[in-house]
């Protein structure tokens, strides 16, 4: 009898492999569409994460269920922490269904790269220039990737988590006496 | 041409001239051959093409303007290089980056408690909502709830806040028309605000009141008198704006129909606050995704029609009254109670426990040493600034520091919608139509 029992659970185990989905009826939609596109829930926030070559494609999906705005795009640098060095982040929002999504994926420690979200929503233009900026990741498909808030003769990319952080001395008046 | 002239790279009149060398910004600033959607951008027809080209126009009449980073109407050092075909501006591109002192950066060094002195001097005409975005999201990923009475104080001064960045919105705005008494007047009535955040705070500017946990002290003695004369004041102020600019034919004939955008490319360009909404979309993060139980309040979201440079007037004048509705309500209603929360992780023992408690001394030495460390976990967080929406994108790997802080500043994305907003218009229509979006430099570079 137990020999029987324990075969039938780890049978109905391998067959029901749980894939969390949203709640939400224009998420769990969009989420179904996309097998490979993992559902998070970060302290009652929806996050997606992507695939580095699916990125476009869940975008124009994104848009296309309703989130018409992407608000903003930033990154993180995740240094040795994790395999993939970097994260790219979009925020996206939906007025007709007053919901956010965020939208994550990962870039290579080498020549990080991701799809540029232009084609999508022309909005992120800036946004993904400050993160070619400060992280040095490439958007490919980026009409005007250039600089926009350091020179462009400046080596480096300060948000990178070994770009340090300068200092300046300092020279207190009374220093001279002292020595 | 002597030595001393080279190196000082000054030419002097009669020598020979000194070979141009490109400046920092060469590859951001506009060039006569672009092709390709990087033109579409500057010439603000990627969503709608009603940008008429005149193909027949004669060369000569063309010519790259450069305006700024040093000019009294960008606000701050804003640098615009417009095309221009005659008088017509043909496209632009926004050259930004002047004020950037790196202070995602900078929040990356300073603790969770000390985030606050950093995060408010990015926008610095509405520093409340600033040290509001970034506490919201420090109280989520810490996971505590703040007392009524702190929730409602935060809600008093951010909505005062609103309203004392508006006035120098639309004192800006009338000063670059050409108004220059509105200017003076927007200016006085601000003050007085001020002068109660001053009270209140300690500080005119960069305040630092809003902590992660509450607010640093509770109101001061009298502020209902100093809040109600403020209610009193200003609508009669408000009032006396009407005479000078609403009735003005002037006035009107410059902002009608200028600097026009409509409501698909706002939010193509992921355009917020009055600019979106003087493009006629109803949306507020106040009332669509509530922060600080600002649900209880009454107010009404002013949206315009046309889209232009008048309507966003408008919408700001409106929204000054609203904001001092909401005040006028967290006055009456305002709950007693504490002013931060009873959690001895991120509040400080009161001054008086110190001297008799010896852990109370040292938790406070650890707090202001050490401070407190929040769990890992990534969360976003926006409030409704005067100019849009303000998020904090703030990331924690467990650690008394946060991993990564970002802002989603109002005025950076707003600053898309200039060659939008500028395609096919008149060269003095620039100022107006940059006052208008009212940018905050800090804001945009931080």
């Amino acid at each position: 009898m137990t020999e029987d029992n324990s075969a039938v659970e780890t049978e109905e185990a391998v067959e029901v492999p749980a894939r969390p989905l949203p709640d939400n009826e224009v998420l769990r939609g969009l989420f179904e569409a996309f097998e490979d596109v993992g559902w998070g829930d970060s302290l009652g926030q929806d996050v997606a994460l992507v695939p580095n070559d699916r990125w476009l494609e869940f975008a124009t999906a994104a848009k296309g269920a309703g989130f018409e705005v992407c608000v903003d795009v930033t990154a993180v640098d995740w240094m040795r922490q994790r395999t993939e060095r970097f994260e790219v982040v979009a925020n996206l929002l939906s007025m007709q269904h007053r919901l956010r999504l965020r939208m994550i994926t990962t870039a290579p420690r080498q020549e990080p790269t991701v799809a540029s979200l232009v084609p999508v929503w022309p909005g992120v233009n800036f946004a993904e220039r400050e993160v070619y900026d400060m992280f040095g990741i490439t958007f490919e498909g980026h009409p005007d990737l250039t600089r926009i808030l350091m020179p462009d003769e400046w080596e480096g990319h300060p948000l990178r988590k070994d770009f340090g952080v300068g200092t300046v001395p300092v020279q207190f008046k009374e220093s001279h006496k002292v020595s | 041409m002597s030595d001393d002239a080279k190196t000082l790279d000054v030419w002097v009149a009669g020598t020979e001239e000194p070979e141009l060398t490109p400046t920092d910004e060469g590859a951001q600033e506009i060039s006569i051959d672009e092709s390709g959607r990087r033109l579409d951008e500057q010439f603000g027809r990627v969503v709608e093409d009603d940008y008429v080209f005149d193909d027949d126009a004669d060369e000569d009449e063309r010519m790259i303007l450069n305006m700024g980073p040093q000019h009294p109407s960008t606000h701050g050092v804003l640098r615009l290089q417009i095309e221009l075909e005659g008088e017509i501006i043909r496209r632009t591109k926004p050259i930004i980056g002047y004020l950037h002192t790196g202070m995602e950066k900078t929040g990356e060094q300073l603790n969770f408690s000390q985030g606050g002195t950093n995060v408010t001097r990015m926008d610095y005409l509405a520093p409340f909502h600033n040290e509001l975005a970034y506490s919201l999201a420090v109280e989520k990923l810490l996971g505590i709830e703040v007392p009524p009475r702190a929730a409602a104080i935060r809600v008093l001064l951010s909505e005062l806040n609103r309203c004392s960045s508006h006035l120098v919105a639309l004192a800006t705005n009338g000063m670059d028309i050409g108004a220059i008494s509105m200017m003076m007047y927007g200016f006085r009535e601000r003050e007085q605000i001020l002068a109660f955040f001053e009270k209140t705070t300690g500080l005119r500017m960069n305040h630092n009141f809003i902590r992660p946990g509450g607010v640093a002290a509770d109101l001061p003695p009298g502020w209902k008198d100093d809040v109600a004369a403020i209610i009193e004041e200003l609508p009669r102020r408000l009032g006396q704006y009407d005479d000078l600019l609403e009735n003005n034919p002037i006035w009107v004939a410059r902002t009608k129909g200028v600097g026009v955008l409509s409501p698909e490319e706002a939010i193509a360009y992921g355009i917020t606050g009055p600019t979106l909404r003087s493009t006629g979309v109803d949306w507020d993060i106040r009332k669509a995704f509530p922060y600080s139980e600002i649900e209880q309040y009454e107010f009404e979201v002013q949206v315009g029609e046309q889209g232009d440079v008048y309507d966003r007037y408008r919408i700001r004048v409106e929204e000054i009254k609203q904001s001092l509705g909401i005040v006028e309500q967290v006055m009456d209603t305002i709950p007693k109670g504490d002013f931060r929360v009873e959690d001895r992780k991120v509040t400080p023992p009161p001054r008086a426990r110190i001297d008799e408690s010896m852990e109370a001394l040292i938790h406070h030495f650890k707090l202001f040493t050490e401070g407190y460390k929040v769990p890992a976990g990534e969360t976003y967080v926006a409030v409704e600034s005067p100019r849009g929406e303000l998020g904090c994108y703030l990331v924690s790997d467990g650690g008394a520091r946060p991993y990564r802080m970002h802002t989603r500043a109002p005025s950076f994305s707003n600053l898309q919608a200039l060659p939008i907003a500028m395609a096919d218009s008149l060269m003095a229509d620039t100022v107006a139509t940059i006052a208008s979006l009212d940018p905050v430099m800090g804001d945009v570079d931080r």
